[in-house]
């Protein structure tokens, strides 16, 4: 297969994206309207209730560990890094020896950071109670 | 241009229908396939070979009763399953599908966008699709859906890193995202494919693609055992469904990412048409996932953090360095 350079390549993607947003929403509605016909609509109180375990359940801070928002921070180091490479893996070859280098200094640099993360403990995951 | 237009819709619409009906033959597929594999049979009540079943389970999901939970954020509630499979159909645009064929006299090129950075848009529309389970968890005012969207977005978030420096390496090798280019590249038989020359690459790409799409040994964010359903806890009906529609789907087009960059594509294999040589190879891919859900038991999270962070990165940083150094020599 070949390439054909179009006026507008991402014109496909807009009418996928536009399909889609229209398609599924539109059987999500369809599904509401056939539902409500269909099922009977029990609006009991406790069965409303967010599932935990049987009786209503009280109002609580939902809240989770802080370990998630680590391992957040470190995605976005190197996800930037990677977005950094991946007009340099393109180029690779008229970059030349000169390219690399300059890739090898950099991955040096981001390693120091990740060593530096590994042995603080960040990649671990502690149990904070 | 205007045939270009309409064409380009006609595509679209199809690449929408097949794919959701191929969705829904993977969840009767996936049913059969682990059956056999315990000495069970699996569905087999309706129609034949229960091949029915998919248009029964169909008509229960829509059939359900409209349930939203008291305190849930309502709207986003109700987007959150249709961002998981629309971004999951977006994402096939830039996949070349099928090697160009010829019907009714009109030439046919089976991909709905030609983009140069095909790959580069798939990988980022199956990262936004983070966006469905992870919204989807923290509407529902659940526990359980909390931590599933946490649990979301910290799995997607790793793996993605490993995702992308895997691939890097087939990249500096081909020189272009263009998938298309890196079928083309592979043409003339099964000592071209990128496989032989990036076994390591295609080992890592396999692993992330498992936990981008939330297969089993990966398989944290429902985990029925530690957090119910995680953020699918309070969905149901064919809202429930429609992740599973996004998760098969993600499915297909890892698929055939892995077969376009590492397995030679659309190219025909000796005597194998192109066309037929790629839905083997998916279909190939498919049942791997099948077959490795029945063979493996869950991961911890924290045994799955260790995996990305102190295994596989490592192993993509070292592979990239190595395939530099044999391209420089």
């Amino acid at each position: 297969m070949t390439h054909i350079v179009t006026e507008h390549p991402y014109f496909g993607a807009f009418v996928l994206f536009a399909l889609t947003a229209i398609a599924f929403p539109a059987t999500l509605v369809l599904q509401r309207f056939i539902s409500r016909k269909l099922a009977r609509l029990d609006t009991e109180k406790l069965k409303l209730a967010i599932y935990e375990c049987g009786p209503e359940p009280n109002k609580q801070a939902n809240s989770i560990s802080v370990q998630f928002y680590l391992f957040a921070l470190l995605f976005i180091l190197f996800d930037v890094e990677i977005v950094f490479m991946f007009p340099w893996a393109i180029d690779f070859k008229p970059l030349g020896v000169f390219g690399f280098v300059e890739m090898i200094l950099f991955i040096v640099l981001l390693a120091i950071g990740f060593i530096y993360a590994w042995v603080k403990g960040a990649l671990e995951w502690h149990s904070i109670k | 241009m205007d045939g270009y237009i309409i064409g380009t819709i006609i595509k679209a619409v199809l690449i929408l229908l097949i794919l959701s009906a191929l969705a829904g033959f993977g969840t009767y597929l996936e049913r059969k396939v682990l059956a056999f594999m315990q000495r069970r049979l699996g569905p087999y009540h309706v129609g034949p070979y229960g091949l029915l079943q998919i248009l029964a389970d169909g008509i229960k999901l829509f059939t359900k009763e409209d349930f939203i939970p008291a305190g849930a954020n309502r709207i986003i509630f109700m987007i959150a399953p249709a961002i998981t499979a629309a971004t999951a159909f977006i994402a096939l645009a830039a996949v070349p599908l099928l090697p160009e064929f010829t019907i009714f006299g009109i030439k046919v090129r089976p991909i709905v966008s030609d983009l140069n950075i095909g790959l580069l848009f798939v990988i980022a529309m199956m990262g936004v699709g983070l966006y469905g389970p992870l919204l989807a968890g923290m509407a529902q005012e659940n526990k359980w859906g909390l931590l599933g969207s946490a649990r979301t977005a910290v799995q997607f978030l790793s793996y993605e890193v490993v995702t992308g420096l895997s691939i890097l390496a087939p990249i500096m090798m081909v020189g272009s995202l263009s998938l298309i280019d890196f079928n083309n590249y592979q043409a003339g038989g099964i000592s071209h494919w990128i496989i032989w020359k990036q076994p390591l690459a295609f080992i890592l790409f396999l692993i992330s693609g498992y936990a981008e799409t939330n297969r089993t040994p990966f398989d944290l964010l429902e985990h029925e055992a530690e957090i119910i359903s995680g953020y699918a806890t309070e969905y149901s009906g064919l809202r429930w469904g429609m992740f599973f529609i996004g998760e098969y789907t993600n499915m297909i087009t890892i698929g055939f990412l892995a077969s376009l960059i590492f397995l030679g594509g659309f190219n025909p294999l000796g005597f194998i048409p192109g066309g037929i040589a790629i839905i083997l190879k998916v279909s190939f891919f498919f049942f791997l996932m099948l077959w490795i859900r029945a063979a493996w038991p869950h991961i911890r999270p924290d045994q799955l953090m260790w995996l990305c962070w102190k295994v596989l990165m490592p192993l993509a940083v070292l592979n990239i360095l190595i395939t530099g150094i044999v391209m420089m020599v």
